[in-house]
């Protein structure tokens, strides 16, 4: 394989450009500019430092390291669906939810595609299992993330929608569905975007490094679109069950709406 | 019948209070005793404790849906939940009558939510809520937007439903129409749940 190896003055520059957006930002008074920069940081450490774990990973071929370096990206991905709300579920909801929707939709579709489809010896090998965890948890969250802040966010708003219907004697999933619909749109449009551009609009990181690296086109291709396909799958099982959860958790079994189990989040905490 | 007894709900108690069929009380007090949630915790949409009663069914045996239709709450802002008048209807043709006796024209079923007025909101609503045929009439200021005379046609709707059989609870902050519908009410004073005649 012939990569081009890249400087670090390379990635300076690069860097370069999100110092403009924080410029612009900073003129502008938008107030994103320590968000801007802490972001790239903060993405900076965290890809040295997954580099090096990787390197290590991969030469140790343990499935019980493997199984820990999965469980604190899930362990992660469940706080950055819970940061992103605006809104949150009281107690173990607020970050349960989310993470345990998400745990179960992404595990599940990773494990099908290493044990039926992709086939690596060992099945665990930790440089399939890590990347395709990685890409199905990472949509996942974002999927998860929209659901559900767009279910609170619209359950708050249309309150006296869905309160009209319960009073009229609707079941709470059908009173519920004027947010629902909303919610379940919302979390699924990023992964139908990136599934309808793919190709067109843009290529996809992935494949884009497959062939950078010297890979041939059409197994970069074959590659991607299983991936699409697996993303696609786990986001929307994921955003079905952290959606309808949410449903069971802001009612009861009496057919309440129980917006006291709400609380907004400190604008700090997201 | 209307039943409540022992029953606690906010942060008031009432310990009985018995509405028999073709009655309406109504329910006064000052602004936040706890009126407009009274009603709603009687329509089990909101938690309460104690026996809730009507027409030989009780509440916490029957399923919520189930309840409501017989024990109807019409909020006093009402939610929609549709772009146009007609997917909140449960039967267009019941409701042409409803329309006619209220001012409202027989298209307004098409008419767009977003564009109707607080009064013709307030008319469709309660139209909404008599097309399910309650037994208890759950009613928080319906007439607040009205004009006198839509005022008057929305009261004989609500005389009819009661000398049909059914039982009305109404918040209204109007002590003429306090004394028009009814000759009881269930007085929120500070401190104190009672129940007394006009």
């Amino acid at each position: 394989m012939n990569v081009i190896p890249l400087s670090y003055w390379d990635l300076g520059i690069a860097a370069g450009l999100v110092l403009l957006n924080a410029l612009a930002s900073l003129v502008l008074g938008l107030g994103l500019t320590r968000s801007l920069i802490i972001a790239g940081v903060r993405m900076t450490v965290q890809l040295a430092l997954i580099g090096l774990v990787l390197v290590w990973l991969f030469s140790v071929q343990s499935p019980w390291w493997t199984l820990l370096v999965a469980s604190v990206m899930l362990g992660m991905a469940g706080y950055e669906v819970y940061a992103r709300q605006a809104r949150r579920l009281r107690g173990f909801w607020a970050y349960g939810l989310g993470a345990s929707s998400m745990v179960l939709s992404s595990v599940v579709v990773t494990l099908l595609a290493l044990g039926a489809l992709v086939q690596p010896e060992p099945w665990y090998d930790p440089r399939y299992a890590v990347p395709l965890l990685g890409m199905i948890l990472g949509n996942t969250m974002t999927g998860v993330a929209l659901g559900l802040d767009t279910l609170t966010t619209a359950t708050v708003r249309d309150q006296a929608a869905v309160e009209a219907r319960l009073a009229l004697g609707h079941p709470r999933f059908d009173a519920m569905r004027v947010v629902v619909v909303p919610a379940l749109r919302s979390g699924f449009i990023p992964i139908i975007n990136s599934m309808a551009a793919a190709g067109v609009v843009a290529l996809p990181g992935m494949m884009t490094g497959q062939i950078l690296s010297g890979t041939p086109p059409e197994e970069a291709v074959k590659y991607q679109v299983l991936i699409m396909f697996l993303i696609a799958g786990a986001t929307g099982a994921g955003v079905l069950m952290a959606v309808y959860g949410g449903v069971l958790r802001l009612t009861d079994g009496r057919h309440r709406l129980r917006l006291d189990r709400l609380k907004q989040a400190d604008q700090s905490e997201r | 019948m209307l039943r409540i007894s022992d029953f606690s709900w906010h942060t008031r108690h009432l310990d009985l209070l018995e509405v028999p069929a073709g009655e309406c009380v109504v329910v006064t007090g000052p602004s936040g005793a706890g009126k407009s949630r009274l009603l709603r915790a009687v329509a089990d949409l909101e938690p309460s404790t104690g026996l809730v009663e009507a027409f030989g069914a009780v509440r916490d045996e029957t399923p919520a849906p189930a309840w409501r239709l017989q024990v109807s709450y019409l909020a006093a802002t009402p939610g929609w939940w549709a772009d146009t008048v007609a997917p909140h209807l449960t039967d267009l043709a019941a409701a042409a009558p409803l329309f006619d006796a209220l001012g409202l024209a027989a298209d307004c079923t098409t008419w767009q939510v977003s564009r109707l007025s607080s009064g013709e909101r307030q008319r469709l609503a309660l139209v909404r809520n008599l097309l399910l045929e309650p037994r208890v009439l759950l009613l928080d200021e319906p007439t607040a937007s009205l004009d006198a005379e839509t005022e008057a046609a929305a009261e004989q709707l609500i005389r009819d439903r009661l000398e049909s059989g059914a039982c009305a609870l109404l918040v209204t902050h109007d002590g003429a129409q306090s004394t028009r519908l009814a000759t009881r009410a269930v007085v929120l004073d500070a401190g104190e749940t009672r129940v007394a005649t006009l």
